[in-house]
């Protein structure tokens, strides 16, 4: 392998992309956001489903 | 040996035994997805050199590349989950395959809306009907039609049997979309990775890859591990183990 150095002289030059910024951040944007959903939906569902059966549990003490 | 291998899968096919043993590699498979994914994206951002046709919008290879080929991978996880199911009735393969099919729609899409983006500045058009491209739109229906499935089959039973049916024919695309870029040579460029072949890239650009690939892939791991126990609280919910699991939970 060769000289691995950063590839860009300024954070301007990197947000820029080359000509390219557009392209490379919104694709990666959009990534991030999809993984962020995939991450979060399962943990939500886990606390939803949780205190629905807690919820029905104490339903059925109290009956 | 082998009796306990046999054991160790029977075991495995039950909801409360899979919850037990799935919830150990969590943090595992979260601090080694999270090391993976931020070694390689930083890497492919910062270090890997530009292309010296297509320049930085190269860099969108780190995400599309793995999200194709996981696509495809989560595609036969699915399809061999749902045929144990159906042959040997386990219910946790049935659960893993439902599971499956939200990620991997998700990676298709992503694989899909990357390669787009990436088109636009490398081919001049965010879409043409290339053989890859309209074989990975199929893959991505494919998704999408098991999962309305599952959501218009009340029955928990009938829904796997119908998705595990549905997926496994649509097994027959993985070699298409595999072979598209070789029986029709239009725009998509072939193969990234093969297994006997050395990558037509230097090691600079191909070794951050390799990393996010595999960061991606144990990300999928965790996320189906996730996925899959919500499926089993859901439907062992009136077992002892899960209102006792539920009520330890604070």
């Amino acid at each position: 392998m060769g000289d691995i150095a950063i590839q860009f002289s300024s954070l301007a030059d990197f947000l820029a992309m080359g000509t390219h910024g557009f392209y490379v951040w919104s694709a990666y944007g959009i990534s991030a956001v999809v993984v962020v959903g995939n991450v979060l939906a399962p943990i939500l569902r886990r606390r939803e489903l949780i205190s629905a059966i807690r919820r029905s549990e104490a339903r059925k003490r109290s009956v | 040996m082998y009796e306990k291998l046999k054991r160790f899968y029977h075991q495995l096919g039950s909801p409360r035994y899979f919850y037990h043993i799935s919830g150990h590699f969590l943090p595992w498979l979260a601090v080694l997805a999270s090391l993976l994914l931020l070694v390689g994206i930083v890497w492919a951002l910062l270090f890997a050199p530009p292309d010296y046709q297509q320049g930085h919008s190269f860099r969108i290879i780190y995400i599309h590349v793995p999200m194709a080929i996981l696509a495809q991978s989560v595609y036969m996880l699915m399809a061999v989950a749902g045929a144990i199911g159906l042959i040997w009735k386990m219910k946790v393969a049935d659960m893993l395959a439902k599971a499956s099919a939200p990620l991997g729609a998700s990676f298709t899409l992503l694989a899909l809306v990357t390669g787009a983006i990436w088109g636009k500045p490398t081919w001049g058009t965010w879409w043409i009907w290339d053989a890859r491209l309209t074989s990975m739109l199929v893959l991505f229906f494919l998704y999408m039609g098991i999962i309305a499935l599952h959501g218009a089959i009340q029955n928990v039973q009938n829904a796997a049997r119908a998705t595990a049916v549905l997926a496994l024919v649509g097994v027959v695309n993985i070699p298409i979309i595999k072979y598209s870029v070789q029986w029709w040579n239009t725009l998509h460029q072939p193969a990234t990775f093969k297994l006997t072949e050395k990558p037509a890239m230097p090691p600079e650009m191909w070794v951050p890859l390799l990393i996010t690939l595999l960061g991606f892939y144990v990300l999928f791991a965790l996320l189906l591990l996730m996925r899959t126990r919500c499926e089993i609280i859901d439907r062992e919910r009136s077992s002892k183990w899960v209102r006792q699991l539920v009520i330890a939970q604070r």
